[in-house]
């Protein structure tokens, strides 16, 4: 009886503390409660699977692709192109040295009889393979040169040769058809005061 | 003499296809129902190809088992730097030989009478003569004891896989299943014993007839049903009670340094063993083999109505029945898996100890009781 007494904390009172009732005391029936939810869920999906119909929220996916990614979806790359339908990008290769994935390999040429624009890249390649889809290389373009639209590139294969991005897929795109992201109009004045 | 080694020798290649095949088709059943459950579409992947042809069998990933068994055996068989040698190697049969033999004392048919199934005066009919035999591997009077103690040598090999691992999360995990299952046989055994009580046999096969002469087991004993399901789910290590082997903190409990097919045989022994407890469900509780009305010589409506079937129909139609229902069984027990969370552990040793035994006791109480009362 005798010895020290441990003041002992006050329990702490939560707002949101659950509190079960004699139903869910008892917990067999809510076992019963949980296997009607899912058995609910099963029987419902299969009877669609039985019927012909769908009966998953899941896409089959290299076979079949979900149509309602965002606009905003990071997918596959693309290369904008100028009005004549050359590309737009300059080869500055910033986009490759941002890429955290290395995954972006550019080969230069240049071209003399063009003084607007004499740097255009040869190769432009994407492995997708590595590519994470983070989105910095098109943060990093200088020349709105690459962009990323919803659609995912067709990636699943067995050959990693085929899973690079070549100019042929990025080029197939064409500002002009797309119009949620126009081609901006370029900027009247240069401001000369911010240039390096 | 003769006609027993055949009998028994179709019996017992039967109950092994009957049991490893009823296994992969679990493993597959796990996994589309479990995607089916979630809106998935689940495993669809793996194919047969007929050779020389493209055409590709996929068959809802049906295939998926075969090839994981494959993928387990050409695996490389890599073992721990230290472990026990003789144990390391014994655990795994230890796990998956008993689940194997319970089923031995399972009637999976009624009364079979070979002779029936020929011509009457062939040499075929000749050779049975008028014998009759039940269709059951060993049709032992002990049957439910055998179950019984067949089942607990099943809690040696994985207490022995844990501790001859010399690893920590092996042995944390085995003696969690140790204690675990030991529970829980405490717990299953009392619910057995009211069953016993109430049926006056341990013959599985009487106790299928009994159950076919008066009403199911589940109508008689319905908390006894639920206890033992319980209880042999949890003697199965699986998800409400997979304490044993929960991947969120003992990376993989007692099989952690196991690969390859040692550590297949491991996860086929848990799906042999659904296919087990179904079986002493169905055989306990829904009236094993037998379907209502249907007697050795045909369906007897209670109207008076009777349907003649051969000996041979009856038997399939026993079969079948048996088949079906054990396949049930065995997707309510998935369905289960699929649906609760895992318990703690101190709400484990909590339902079997404080639950599950003083309900299985009083069940006994009432049940003897009631048992003196009507006798």
């Amino acid at each position: 009886m005798t010895g020290r007494t441990v003041p002992t904390k006050p329990k702490k009172q939560y707002w949101n503390e659950p509190r079960l009732g004699l139903w869910e005391r008892v917990y067999l029936l809510e076992i019963v409660r949980g296997l009607s939810i899912t058995g609910g869920v099963f029987f419902r999906n299969m009877w669609k699977w039985i019927t012909g119909r769908k009966g998953a929220l899941t896409a089959y996916y290299p076979e079949e692709t979900r149509p309602d990614y965002s606009p905003n979806n990071r997918g596959r790359h693309v290369l904008t192109q100028r009005g004549d339908g050359k590309v737009q990008c300059v080869a500055c290769n910033l986009c490759a040295t941002v890429c955290p994935a290395y995954c972006i390999e550019i080969e230069a040429t240049a071209d003399f009889d063009e003084p607007a624009h004499p740097k255009s890249p040869t190769r432009f390649e994407i492995d997708y393979s590595r590519c994470i889809f983070c989105g910095f290389c098109v943060e990093a373009c200088p020349e709105d040169a690459i962009r990323m639209v919803k659609d995912t590139p067709d990636l699943p294969g067995f050959d990693r040769d085929d899973m690079w991005g070549r100019k042929d897929l990025l080029m197939n795109w064409h500002p002009l058809t797309d119009p949620r992201k126009r081609y901006p109009p370029a900027p009247a004045v240069r401001d000369e005061e911010h240039r390096p | 003499m003769m006609q027993d080694l055949l009998v028994h020798g179709v019996y017992i290649a039967y109950v092994l296809a009957f049991l490893l095949g009823l296994a992969t088709i679990f493993t597959w059943v796990e996994r589309k129902q479990s995607a089916v459950m979630a809106d998935r579409i689940g495993a669809n992947r793996a194919y047969l190809r007929i050779p020389f042809t493209q055409v590709k069998l996929v068959w809802w990933g049906l295939f998926h088992g075969m090839a994981d068994g494959l993928k387990m055996i050409l695996k490389e068989n890599f073992t721990p730097a230290t472990y026990d040698r003789f144990c390391y190697q014994l655990a795994p049969w230890l796990a998956a030989v008993p689940v194997l033999l319970v089923f031995a004392v399972v009637p999976f048919g009624g009364e079979v009478q070979p002779a029936r199934f020929f011509e009457p005066g062939s040499a075929a009919a000749e050779f049975f003569g008028d014998r009759s035999w039940r269709m059951q591997i060993a049709s032992l009077d002990a049957g439910l004891l055998f179950v019984l103690a067949v089942s607990g040598v099943g809690i040696l090999g994985t207490m022995l896989a844990g501790w001859s691992s010399n690893n920590k999360f092996s042995m944390l995990g085995a003696a969690r299943a140790a204690s675990q299952m030991i529970s829980y046989e405490v717990a299953m055994g009392l619910a057995l014993i009211s069953v016993v009580v109430t049926y006056g046999t341990v013959d599985l096969f009487e106790m299928v007839q009994w159950q076919q002469q008066a009403a199911w087991g589940i109508v008689v004993q319905p908390l006894a049903f639920i206890l033992f399901m319980t209880a042999a789910i949890a003697e199965n290590k699986r998800i409400p009670f997979d304490l044993p082997e929960c991947e969120s903190e003992l990376v993989s409990g007692y099989f952690t340094e196991y690969t390859s097919m040692k550590m297949g045989l491991f996860l086929l022994s848990e799906f042999i063993e659904i296919v087990v407890i179904s079986a002493l469900v169905v055989t306990l509780f829904l009236g094993g083999y037998t379907l209502p009305f249907l007697g050795p010589e045909g369906f007897a409506l209670p109207g008076g109505g009777t349907w003649a079937l051969s000996h041979l129909t009856v038997t399939l139609l026993q079969v079948l029945a048996f088949t079906a229902k054990v396949f049930v069984v065995g997707c309510f027990q998935i369905g289960i898996r699929w649906t609760l969370p895992r318990f703690r552990y101190d709400q484990l040793m909590d339902l079997g100890w404080k639950i599950l035994l003083p309900l299985a006791a009083a069940n006994l109480v009432v049940t003897a009781v009631v048992s003196w009362w009507l006798l």
